[in-house]
């Protein structure tokens, strides 16, 4: 290796940032700036990736910044979780910039510029989030990525997308300054510290019933999770360009809640003693409800992004109850699933964006016959779907699998149940969509005759749906990997 | 004795000295040259003191070398360091800033006067968080007050005189009132001396008196810092005062009084009158929380963008008085930093919005509507102010935030409840700060708006973002402010260091 370890975590941060100004010179020339986009995110990529190697043979590169308040670093520490949420995040924005440059010039989108910057900053923010060792740093970074993207969600600017982006902040911004920042600093004021440590660190600090209170602050301050009641933000994030809705609000945004939900339980908490507080179920029944309920309201939807929000939010929750049945299937069924639903949800979301720049349909009813006309995109939002499902030999698969081991160890007859309940469900809003496209008859004639959305959409879906399969035969090494979070 | 025992004085004499100086030598240019030299000379003797003093010195210095109690001392601790930095920086800044709009708004023929009384404001502030005597902090204070209306009143606008008017009434109510209480503190110990009168205080029988003086004290007091709801001065003060004053009282003023209150407090009062800390929580509590809630609310529903952050002080200052409050060092740390954060982040917000009016000549919300891209410097140092005001972290608005909130969680029951309080007014300032960036951003231009399509002028950016700056980095790098402050608290909690 020609850098040091923390030189490469610094370089990660750090790239995104140079690119998001490089992108602000390069405006005026659209080619330009494109590349500058698709060369970040590949220097990206590899920085981030060359740390694996490393993390697999059992390093943990840190990297400290300054001292913010006394004890309080801004620090990082690469651990398994992180690196899996990192290389997810850097991966997918190198095919999320292909399809982006398709679906903003194939739109006529304005302030391309902006989109670009404000996406770059969020990559660093998520980075961030992926590698903080301490809570303190991770609230940092949480904090940025929402505000960064603000400017995405609110891009279309008329009064219904910023009333929508509005409503977003609001409870980003709201649950995380009054939730997430006064239980951080409850547990600093008990524990003393807000380093992540295997094995947690408030064992013996805290007893019930304030665990309970403290468990329920922190699940539902992390609103990125979108546990239920705390989801609404999610479905009103649809406004945005769909490159926006794919990566970030089906990978780095709604990712960065539930790896913090489970980077708590494991390092903060510690899931030995969390296990032995009763008030930990809370928390499996809040996952189960959203969930179900979730899925229902995915039912009820007849806008394709907004079914797949919904769809969003009760997958989410898979992770979530993953992290909180607290057992070693469990939780490295939970990192799983973050990775395989990033494959599946972000395949659907490319295919949703595909339909909407070929033949500005949105609607799910206007969608029948669609599979003719656009063969490629609708083979790769089917094998998305059978990702959400759980079929094999889809990456939804191994992921539940871990799940319902977990489920299992622990002999979680509800979370067996849920998640049985789930698997029906969604079949229930995917399959016969999935079906009326291919199967009927187109009834709503578009309104000027279209093929396949340009081919840079198509390439990175169809790559997409190919990391789905992908994840199901070579998913090992990274089970391998995640097992390691658990070795105190 | 070498020029270095001075400095103590020399903070403040500079800024007297200069004041005729800057008044008699009518030479174009001269007068504001010549107190920009003396504010940057007294703000670099501030910063060295807060060196010496970060250490947890205390300088006392005796005037003319007349030895306290009959003299008149200089009584310089981390504290009084911390605000002096404050003071004398934000009046650089200002002055800086304000180069070009001050000549635009005053004029040639009364800038000598403007200038002096600018000086003098600057002397005022800065000798009542130096001098060590209760009845000297009174004729500071009416040195400042009066030259701060003689500033205000130079406002372009004639509404300004009426603003300068209500705050004469309201500002001589509040300085008589601290005179009484300190004139009854005299009758029943007959000294001035803080520190003599801590000692003494102590052994005075008939506590009623002493009573009576907190209460004047206090309540003069927080008319001069605008705790609510005597802050109705404030918000027009603000609002019509040129832009550069406005930077300066914004940033400075309020906090001096909310100084004295802290120090007369807990170095006299606290000793003295048996359950003080409870009567001191009992008063400041409620206006702070009155302060948090009817200060975001106002300032919501403002239209103004200059008087929206004036109510957003109002709310502001609601934190420091909860600080103050709480009697514990975790809280009067949080409040000592608050000052100090908060006039970072006012004084940048005010300059970002003096840059605005410079352009748009205007500062109502909705005309501002497509200044985030015909001025993408300006609105980017508002924006970063305005996260600094919610508490966002890598702002200094998180750090103060963070103490208050550790300290609120160490009280309780009652702490929770102010815990909550705190963040759900954060949540308040989510909603007015973004109703500004959001106009600036993402609102259309009015059809029969004159477009704006010029940044505002080198001279007046670069002093807003080093202001800007300078607060993210006491956000990242805390040992300076967090260490003074830490050390201020401690010493006026008499805890060990």
């Amino acid at each position: 290796m020609i850098f040091s370890e923390a030189d490469t975590i610094l370089y990660a941060l750090v790239i995104p940032l140079v690119g998001a100004i490089a992108i602000a010179l390069a405006g005026r020339w659209p080619n330009v700036r494109e590349t500058v986009t698709l060369t970040t995110a590949v220097c990206l990529a590899v920085v981030v990736w060359s740390l694996v190697p490393s993390l697999q043979a059992g390093g943990r590169p840190e990297l400290q910044l300054g001292e913010m308040l006394p004890g309080l670093r801004i620090a990082f520490k690469v651990e398994p979780l992180g690196m899996l949420f990192a290389a997810l995040a850097s991966g997918l924005w190198i095919v999320n910039s292909v399809y982006s440059i398709g679906y903003m010039r194939g739109n006529n989108e304005k302030n391309q510029t902006r989109f670009y910057i404000c996406f770059a900053i969020a990559l660093a923010a998520a980075v961030g989030v992926a590698f903080s060792a301490n809570l303190l740093t991770l609230f940092i970074f949480y904090e940025v990525l929402t505000i960064s993207t603000y400017p995405l969600v609110a891009h279309k600017g008329d009064e219904a997308t910023v009333r929508s982006a509005r409503v977003y902040m609001g409870i980003l911004l709201g649950t995380s300054i009054g939730l997430l920042l006064p239980a951080m600093i409850w547990t600093y004021s008990i524990a003393g510290t807000l380093d992540f440590t295997p094995g947690g660190i408030l064992e013996g600090k805290i007893a019930e019933p304030l665990v309970g209170l403290l468990l329920l602050m922190f699940a539902f301050g992390i609103g990125k999770a979108a546990l239920m009641p705390i989801h609404r933000w999610l479905p009103a994030a649809m406004v945005a360009p769909t490159p926006v809705s794919a990566l970030l609000h089906a990978v780095a945004v709604v990712k960065a809640g539930v790896f913090t939900v489970t980077k708590v339980f494991v390092y903060i908490f510690g899931i030995d003693f969390l296990f032995n507080q009763p008030s930990h179920r809370l928390i499996i029944w809040f996952a189960c409800f959203t969930i179900v309920v979730s899925s229902f309201i995915a039912l009820r939807q007849t806008n394709l992004k907004r079914l797949l929000a919904y769809s969003t939010i009760g997958q989410l929750s898979y992770v979530v109850l993953a992290a909180s049945v607290l057992k070693p299937l469990s939780e490295v069924g939970a990192s799983m699933h973050m990775m395989a639903h990033a494959f599946g949800k972000i395949t659907l979301f490319f295919a949703a964006g595909a339909i909407y720049v070929a033949s500005k349909k949105t609607e799910i009813t206007d969608m029948r016959g669609i599979g003719r006309r656009m063969p490629w995109t609708m083979a790769a939002f089917a094998v998305g779907a059978l990702s959400m499902i759980g079929v094999p030999p889809t990456g939804g698969f191994i992921s539940k699998w871990y799940i319902l081991g977990g489920a299992i160890q622990d002999d979680n007859y509800l979370a067996l149940a849920t998640l049985v309940a789930s698997t029906l469900l969604n079949a229930a809003y995917f399959l016969p969509f999935i079906f009326a496209a291919f199967l009927y008859e187109e009834d709503v004639k578009p309104v000027k005759p279209h093929g396949e959305a340009p081919w840079p959409m198509v390439a990175a879906l169809t790559f997409t749906a190919l990391l789905t399969f992908a994840f199901f035969l070579f998913h090992q090494p990274i089970a391998d990997l995640e097992a390691q979070i658990l070795v105190k | 004795m070498t020029l270095y025992d001075q400095l103590p004085a020399l903070v403040v004499v500079v800024l007297l000295f200069t004041a005729p100086i800057t008044y008699m030598l009518r030479l174009h240019g001269f007068p504001w040259f010549s107190a920009m030299a003396a504010v940057v000379t007294s703000f670099v003797v501030a910063c060295s003191l807060a060196a010496t003093t970060i250490g947890g010195e205390t300088i006392i210095y005796e005037m003319g070398g007349w030895p306290a109690p009959y003299g008149i001392v200089l009584h310089i601790d981390a504290l009084s360091a911390l605000m002096a930095m404050l003071i004398t920086g934000a009046s650089s800044a200002a002055l800086i800033f304000g180069a070009k709009s001050l000549a635009d708004e005053v004029g040639e023929e009364t800038a000598p006067a403007f200038f002096a009384a600018w000086l003098l404001c600057t002397a005022g502030l800065v000798g009542m968080v130096i001098t060590g005597d209760a009845f000297n902090i009174f004729v500071f204070m009416e040195i400042s007050s009066l030259s701060t209306y003689v500033l205000i009143s130079a406002g372009p606008d004639r509404r300004a005189l009426i603003s300068t008017y209500r705050y004469i009434v309201m500002g001589t109510v509040g300085a008589t009132f601290y005179l009484i209480g300190v004139g009854f503190l005299y009758m029943v110990t007959g000294t001035l001396n803080t520190a003599d009168l801590a000692e003494r205080v102590g052994q005075v029988e008939d506590i009623r008196l002493v009573l009576v003086a907190a209460g004047f004290v206090s309540v003069g007091l927080a008319i001069k810092a605008a705790v609510f709801p005597l802050h109705s001065w404030m918000p027009n003060a603000y609002t019509f005062a040129p832009n550069a004053v406005t930077v300066f009282i914004a940033a400075a003023s309020t906090k001096v009084s909310l100084y004295v209150l802290m120090r007369v407090d807990y170095a006299i009062f606290q000793n003295s009158i048996a359950n003080h800390d409870i009567q001191l929580t009992f008063f400041l509590v409620p206006l702070g929380v009155l302060a948090l809630f009817a200060g975001s609310m106002l300032a919501i529903y403002e239209k103004n963008l200059k008087r929206l952050l004036a109510y957003s002080s109002v709310a502001q200052i609601g934190y420091i008085a909860l600080g103050i409050s709480m009697t514990s060092v975790a809280g009067l740390t949080g409040a000592i930093v608050h000052m100090f954060n908060h006039g970072l982040i006012k004084g940048g917000m005010f300059m970002a919005v003096a840059c605005l009016a410079l352009r748009y000549r205007t500062v109502n919300v909705a005309n501002l509507a497509g200044a985030g891209k015909a001025m993408p410097w300006t609105m980017a140092a508002f924006v970063v102010g305005g996260l600094g005001l919610i508490g966002v972290p890598l702002t200094p608005g998180f750090i103060s935030k963070w103490y208050l909130v550790l300290a609120a969680l160490d009280e309780g029951w009652l702490g929770a409840l102010l815990v909550a309080i705190i963040l759900i007014s954060s949540l308040l300032a989510v909603i007015y700060v973004w109703k500004a960036i959001e106009v600036a951003y993402f609102g259309e231009p009015r059809s029969n708006a004159v477009p704006v399509t010029e940044e505002a002028p080198l001279v007046m950016l670069i002093p807003t973002w080093i202001v800007v700056l300078a607060g993210i980095w006491i956000a990242l790098d805390t040992s300076v402010t967090v260490g003074l402050a830490s050390i201020a608290a401690k010493t006026l909690l008499g805890v060990e260091l």
